[in-house]
């Protein structure tokens, strides 16, 4: 097992090492140098050549790339142009916000997903089958950010029960766990968890289908086992697969979750992404994306290990 | 004799269908399927033909009848904050939509399945480091590539565009190497290689008629994401500019009369929701029809 979770760090560095160069080059696609956002207009030309030397803008590209890697592994994540404070420090606080919404949603999803995805599995081409297929098709096409000020206009300007934007009562940055703070995530929480409750659901209504159809379950009823002693063999066949699905779905919302945080001005990574893209702040847009995209691969490759180790069906050549 | 030869005549002679026209009879068969196509035909038309049949001007607005209700007198689905008719917006606004979601797709497929296939076909050490440049791209969840290389290229319908085909182009490329790499180890394509037919050969007559089918299927579910990542990038301000129709950003501009006309402020979101869902129904419904398994 630990040889094969050795193996399967080392087949994550090149794709790291292929993330971080690609975040590098962001920097580099952007029309124009990228001093050209900090730089005071009526600069000199040696003024400009000065900065470009200082920064160490005029070096070839690899040799950039490595001076840049080399500060990034030691933390350094270079300075946000608006606010001058340290790119790393940014990103540390808004990424907890974006982890705590990202999870609950996550959690509603994997639980009504789970829910319908066995509820279509058990009862296949039954009307609840059907329902529970349509709701996953509506959850995977529905533009969530749409769904998002539609549940606004429901629950905040029509009933008025719940506060449309931010993270607490305050206007702080921060969420914390308290019933105060609990009514700002609902609405964010539960537009978030819309998808990966529909792929939770298709997941998890194919997988409970093609376990049922197996001999085995057939046996175990033949031995005179009971629906329920029948259903948990089910579960315990599914979890992992499904559980799986739960953790790259927690990923996705995470790195994919700026259009519902401006929706609702969620003050974590996304909204920090919409702040650096308007600002044209290069460093904290490559320095989020660095963070969210290894933080991906972090996960994946989390539930990869898990997956294996949960399921000894899954072969660890 | 005589018999037989009778026999033979009237024995019915039909020649099987062809693969594509069962394809098309089990499509028609399909309810949903069909339902879903003929809203996306409705869009596609109403959009081409926006000034045959769109009530009003699209850019001409009043500010004295800003933000008013659906079916405010000669405004069937209301007025915008600048007082344009919505119903009008609306159907020129899918011209850009439909433009700004379909063409990133296409583009990906052309330049996905070229990839896909060539390291496919090719296999041992190509395929293994095109696709592992690939797997690179996989790292990034599409919403956070497309919005990095937008935020990076800068906002405009051009750099949205290319962004989104960035993003697609690893998702097929990855699905025609696998379904290429199928294929090539097939008896069928071992004996044209015997019979020294020369790769390009090999794979416009053998490989291309069967893999294209799939990715193409493949192709045509992503049209959904691409919709609502491409209407995303505008409501973020990302994509097309004001005072430009197109969905998402009809729907961000909205967002703050969702107080005072919520119904109206939806409508454009509504319009994304079924161009989307409608493209994923088709697409599932093609997925059957051509018995493609995923």
């Amino acid at each position: 097992m630990l040889l094969y979770i050795l193996r399967r760090i080392v087949y994550v560095m090149p794709v790291a090492i292929g993330v971080s160069i690609i975040c590098f080059l962001l920097v580099h696609l952007a029309p124009g140098d990228p001093l050209t956002a900090v730089m005071p207009i009526d600069a000199t030309a040696e003024q400009q050549a000065e900065m470009r030397q200082a920064y160490g803008f005029d070096k070839p590209l690899p040799i950039q790339y490595g001076i840049w890697l080399w500060k990034v592994v030691q933390g350094d994540l270079g300075h946000s142009i608006a606010t001058g404070r340290p790119v790393l420090s940014e990103v540390g606080r808004a990424v907890g916000n974006s982890l705590i919404l990202a999870s609950v949603a996550t959690l509603i999803g994997f639980t009504f997903g789970t829910l319908f995805g066995f509820v279509a599995g058990y009862f296949r081409d039954s009307p609840l089958d059907k329902g529970a297929s349509a709701l996953s098709v509506l959850g995977v096409s529905v533009p969530h950010y749409w769904l998002g000020i539609v549940l606004v206009i429901i629950f905040s300007a029509q009933l008025g029960w719940l506060p449309p934007t931010g993270a607490g009562p305050d206007g702080s940055g921060n969420w914390r766990p308290d019933l105060e703070h609990l009514r700002y995530i609902i609405l964010p929480a539960v537009t978030m968890s819309v998808i990966p409750m529909g792929i939770i659901a298709r997941t998890v209504r194919a997988l409970v289908a093609d376990i049922l159809s197996q001999e085995f379950v057939q046996a175990l009823r033949a031995k005179g086992l009971g629906e329920w002693g029948v259903f948990k063999h089910v579960v315990t066949n599914a979890a992992p697969t499904a559980l799986a699905v739960m953790g790259l779905q927690l990923g996705y919302l995470l790195g994919g979750s700026i259009l519902i945080e401006t929706v609702f001005a969620w003050p974590g990574t996304g909204f920090l992404l919409n702040a650096a893209i308007f600002q044209r702040d290069l460093p904290l847009l490559q320095g989020t994306i660095l963070v969210l995209a290894m933080f991906f691969v972090t996960l994946n490759l989390i539930v990869d290990v898990l997956q294996t180790a949960l399921d000894p069906r899954i072969q660890r050549s | 004799m005589a018999a037989i030869a009778d026999t033979l005549v009237v024995a019915p002679i039909r020649a099987s269908r062809g693969y594509w026209a069962s394809v098309v009879a089990r499509l028609t068969r399909d309810p949903i399927a069909m339902l879903a196509l003929a809203i996306i035909l409705a869009i596609v038309l109403a959009a081409i033909f926006a000034p045959l049949i769109a009530p009003a001007e699209p850019f001409k607005g009043s500010m004295i009848r800003r933000l008013k209700p659906i079916g405010f007198p000669g405004y069937p689905l209301g007025s915008d904050e600048l007082g344009r008719d919505m119903l009008t917006r609306l159907i020129y606004g899918g011209r850009l939509s439909l433009f700004m979601g379909v063409t990133p797709v296409f583009f990906a497929f052309v330049i996905g399945s070229s990839i896909g296939i060539f390291a496919g076909y090719l296999g041992g050490r190509i395929n293994t480091l095109l696709m592992r440049v690939i797997d690179v791209f996989f790292a990034f969840p599409s919403v956070l590539l497309a919005i990095a290389l937008s935020g990076a290229l800068g906002a405009g319908i051009f750099n949205s565009i290319v962004s989104l085909t960035i993003v697609f182009v690893p998702q097929i490329a990855r699905v025609a190497e696998a379904v290429t790499t199928q294929i090539r180890s097939r008896d069928y394509v071992e004996a044209a290689r015997v019979s020294g037919a020369g790769p390009l050969t090999i794979v416009r007559v053998h490989v291309l008629g069967n893999v294209l089918g799939p990715i193409f299927v493949y192709a045509t579910s992503l049209i959904s994401v691409s919709m609502i990542l491409a209407s995303g990038l505008s409501f973020l301000g990302l994509g097309v500019k004001p005072p430009d129709p197109e969905w998402g950003l009809m729907l961000n501009t909205l967002r703050t009369a969702i107080y005072t006309q919520p119904m109206v402020a939806a409508l454009p979101g509504v319009m994304i929701f079924l161009t989307s869902i409608s493209f994923n129904l088709f697409s599932d419904g093609l997925r059957s029809a051509m018995e493609v398994k995923q």
